[in-house]
């Protein structure tokens, strides 16, 4: 008992450190080059935590989420530039653009989720395309030349650290709300549609509903981080906000960390997103050739060999290598005498306790 | 005595193989009974009709009076008849406890979108399960991972998980399928238990030995139609019943029955 | 006007017997393999640039080209199949294959961005741009032929399906891996040579693709693909008579709402995709619906 208690503190200390380093980062490297990478990255925590939990929880790869990051961008610029709003006010209107992507995401939810997986994911693409061929031609879209963001009057030299916060907080909020999500009832039938959906509706679990709320869920995060983006960079154009790599790149970062976990996408997306920025700073790689093969044949190592992600992957072989030489099963003599010895490599134990004759062996085929 | 779950005619063709060919049974409320016959005689195909996994071509599935027949799975599931499956269908990356859970929250539905994140909701359902964890005898492995339960050990979970709902009738997939002596006698032991609590069961098994001890009932399918029903006695020296597990004539089929 | 409607009709419906061309090795692959190979829009691109290199380096014709082009994309599919797919196993293997595929076409496209640039490049020929005058109508040559061979690929598919040992091991495999297995079917040498049946058929498609699109560059793979997947989702997934009629449906509606605007009539393609999804998530001829997944 008291081992699970050192091991809880010593999991809540680990995240407080993180936090602390997370919020002193800008403080410690001042460098705007740093500090850049610092507010992709974390905008990237926020984008892979915010798919997760719809695409990590119910098992519904969705390859359309930037239409949410792109609509958020548009929405964000559409409202500035009609409404005439500048400077900081703009950030007021990030309630609304979680609205316009949650508005977005009913219809394509009530389209795209009544289908079988496979098929979920090429709606996703259609989807995706659709908003992109939209915000080409579209006029109140700015056409191919796109939006510019209204004009940010924060000194040049410290320009990048306000955003970092917001980014930060945003990051921390999608985890906080991907945590509270898997740990509620809501959570469990999301997941429990993941392993068996029809076993799961047959015991009555709603999962239209469930589905559907995920997915309106995700998009408003993933909108709203789409607009703070924008903000950032200044400019949204129908390639850069609907960018069929960024898609590709999100659920790499999902799987990478580890697929449908909650540090999983935080990992993969501190990971890959300053990866491809560097290398895009490299100059083999300008044009952006190089990158594509290199993300590419990265994405094809971790599917084939680790398509647990490399966090849960790594994790088994040092556990393996730890527990090397082991015998795996304890034999049944033992058993008796330490009752309840849990077999070492952690799978399903045997019992041995007094009204149950439930054995070691099940005896039947697997 | 009143037939609490009862079928008639059910047909249901796959292609051109007629899985269901009149199949006709009554279950009476309070009794256990079984569903026997050779394999491919489409107990399972019956199974998924009455619990709205396959729709029927004909025929109609009666509750308590009430025809059911092609109702979606959740609204079989809500008239109070659960199911297990043949082959286990567990949530693997769930834990034990978990997989109980998903059967639990959908008794009450919440009041208000909060209560899904609220923990209160959860203790009473908390308690409910791992009081038929306890039952069933795998307790100790509440937050384990499903996937990594031994097949014995799914099956018990898999009765465990029926039983959340409450449900008035019990349909049991091969229960004692694969499962060795001690544990087949455990199985026996709940299933005696709770039907002494008023439950009705309609199992499925090629285990000779268990239906025949247990079952007060027992109807045999051959090629998707009922050709008897009695009780074990009776059945057990039916000579349609044992030219349908024996193969009529032995001579013109050699494959038949396998 | 109504004569400019016609032409459009005559257009479209050439135009999706090549489109037709590059769906039915998409859709067969799924139906067998139960794969969604993303890369297939690529790999088009990979063969017309093939066939411009055979035409623009080697002087061969483009039509005898084809003769070195379908049998090394075969190989190139059997290769990835081979070497990337084979090893996917477990429950969510259609999205991890699906992944698989997205990665495998872009290291296609970096490559050929990195031999071939990213200008854009054509085939041509002399019956690319020529075309008969019938019945007061422009039919292109390349088109014409296109439909032809589409028909004669798609013929030559339900023969090797319906007709040969090897078409009903690939009929089993489809309709249960594990009974096939049983049976002594050599699962994985089924799927890697339908997988190559696949590829190889794009070959053909990527000629007639390069030849009529009016320029193409590594890049044009994304749109393609998309197209490809709206089409065979359309048909049907797994059915090759449903991606040649739904070819046909969607160029046809295509070309037919350029007369009135070129620019939405991409936009068109998709929103027709969604439209029956809503009606008939099955597509057109699709196999029976399982309740989701």
């Amino acid at each position: 008992m008291n081992a699970e208690k050192s091991e809880r503190a010593l999991k809540h200390a680990a995240l407080i450190v993180l936090v602390a380093a997370a919020i002193a980062f800008p403080k410690v490297f001042t460098n705007p080059a740093v500090t850049n990478y610092g507010v992709l990255a974390m905008i990237f925590v926020t984008v892979a935590t915010a798919w997760n939990i719809f695409s990590g929880y119910s098992g519904y790869i969705s390859l359309g989420h930037a239409v949410f990051y792109g609509s958020g961008a548009y929405a964000l610029g559409i409202a500035a530039r009609d409404w005439h709003v500048g400077g900081t006010t703009v950030f007021a209107l990030l309630p609304l653009v979680a609205v316009v992507g949650a508005v977005i995401a009913v219809p394509v939810g009530l389209i795209a989720l009544r289908v079988r997986r496979h098929t979920f994911i090429v709606i996703t693409i259609a989807f995706f395309f659709i908003f992109q061929l939209m915000a080409f031609n579209f006029s109140f879209t700015g056409g191919s030349s796109g939006l510019n963001s209204p004009f940010l009057t924060w000194p040049a030299s410290g320009y990048n650290t306000p955003f970092y916060y917001i980014a930060l907080a945003f990051a921390i909020g999608a985890i906080a709300i991907s945590w509270l999500v898997r740990r509620s009832r809501f959570g469990l039938q999301l997941r429990a549609i993941r392993d068996d959906e029809d076993r799961a509706r047959g015991l009555g679990v709603r999962t239209m509903r469930v589905k559907l709320s995920a997915f309106i869920l995700s998009g408003a995060l993933t909108a709203m981080i789409g607009a703070v983006w924008f903000y950032y960079i200044n400019q949204v154009a129908p390639q850069t906000g609907f960018d069929p790599l960024f898609d590709l790149t999100v659920v790499l970062m999902a799987f990478i960390g580890g697929y449908g976990s909650i540090a999983g996408p935080v990992l993969g997306a501190l990971i890959i997103e300053p990866g491809t920025l560097w290398l895009n700073t490299q100059p083999q790689f300008s044009g952006g050739y190089l990158s594509e093969i290199l993300l590419g044949g990265i994405f094809l190592l971790v599917v084939l060999f680790m398509p647990r992600g490399i966090i849960p992957t790594g994790g088994e072989w040092i556990t393996r290598l730890r527990t090397r030489g082991r015998p795996a099963v304890v034999p049944a003599m033992a058993m008796d005498a330490a009752s309840g010895a849990a077999a070492s490599s952690g799978s399903g134990s045997a019992t041995s306790g007094s009204e149950s004759t439930t054995s070691v062996s099940s005896g039947g085929t697997r | 005595m009143t037939a609490l779950l009862r079928t008639e005619g059910i047909k249901k063709a796959y292609g051109g193989v007629q899985a269901l060919n009149g199949a006709t049974l009554e279950v009476a409320e309070g009794t256990v009974a079984g569903l026997i016959g050779p394999n491919g005689s489409g107990k399972t195909t019956l199974f998924n009709v009455i619990t709205g996994y396959e729709r029927a071509d004909e025929g109609q599935v009666y509750f308590g009076g009430k025809a059911i027949t092609n109702a979606a799975p959740d609204k079989v599931f809500a008239t109070g008849i659960g199911r297990t499956f043949q082959l286990t269908r567990i949530f693997a990356r769930l834990t034990v406890l978990e997989n109980m859970l998903v059967a639990a929250q959908t008794k009450d539905q919440p009041r208000n979108v909060l209560s899904w994140f609220g923990k209160d909701a959860w203790t009473h359902h908390h308690r409910h399960a791992m009081d038929l964890l306890k039952f069933v005898g795998i307790e100790r492995h509440a937050n384990v991972l499903a996937g990594s339960l031994s097949y014995g050990q799914r099956k018990l979970l898999e009765l465990a998980y029926v039983l959340v709902a409450d449900p008035q009738v019990i349909l049991l997939d091969e229960p004692a399928g694969g499962v060795n002596p001690t544990l087949i006698n455990h199985i026996t032991d709940r299933i005696r238990e709770l039907n002494s609590q008023g439950k009705t069961f309609l199992i499925v098994e090629h285990n000779m030995e268990f239906v025949m001890g247990l079952c007060a009932n027992i109807t045999v399918l051959e090629s998707g139609a009922s050709v008897a029903s009695g009780p074990p006695d009776i059945i057990r020296t039916n000579k349609r019943v044992l030219d349908a597990y024996l193969g009529a004539d032995l001579e013109e089929d050699s494959d038949d029955d396998q | 006007m109504a004569h400019q409607i016609y032409q459009a009709v005559a257009d479209g419906i050439l135009e999706g017997g090549v489109y037709a061309l590059m769906a039915v090795g998409l859709t067969l692959i799924f139906g067998v393999l139960d794969i969604i190979n993303i890369a297939q829009g690529v790999l088009v691109i990979l063969g017309a640039y093939l066939s411009y290199s055979l035409s623009v380096h080697l002087h061969i014709d483009l039509f005898l080209g084809l003769l070195i082009t379908v049998p090394a994309m075969f190989l190139i599919g059997v290769v990835i199949y081979w070497a990337f797919i084979r090893r996917l196993r477990g429950t969510e293997r259609t999205s991890m294959t699906l992944l698989v595929t997205y990665a495998v076409a872009l290291i296609v496209e970096g490559v050929l961005y990195k031999i071939y640039g990213a200008n854009d490049v054509e085939l041509t020929a002399s019956y690319v741009t020529s075309s008969v005058h019938l019945l007061g109508f422009y039919l292109s040559y390349i088109y014409i032929y296109g439909f032809i061979l589409a028909i004669v690929l798609i013929a030559a598919l339900y023969a090797l399906l319906y007709r040969t040992r090897f078409g009903r091991s690939v009929r089993a495999t489809m309709q249960d891996e594990t009974a096939a297995r049983l049976v002594g079917i050599d699962v994985n040498r089924v799927a890697a040579l339908t997988f190559g049946i696949g590829v190889a058929v794009t070959a053909t498609g990527g000629m007639f693709y390069g030849a009529t699109s009016g320029g193409f560059n590594p890049n044009s793979g994304y749109d393609l693909i998309s197209r490809l997947l709206a089409i065979i989702i359309l048909g049907g997934l797994g059915s090759i008579g449903g991606a040649l009629a739904a070819s046909v449906f969607m160029l046809l509606l295509e070309s037919l709402v350029t007369i009135w605007s070129p620019n939405w009539a991409i936009v068109v393609f998709y929103a027709a995709l969604v439209l029956v999804l809503v009606i008939r998530p099955t597509g057109f001829l699709g196999r029976k619906a399982v309740r989701a997944q």
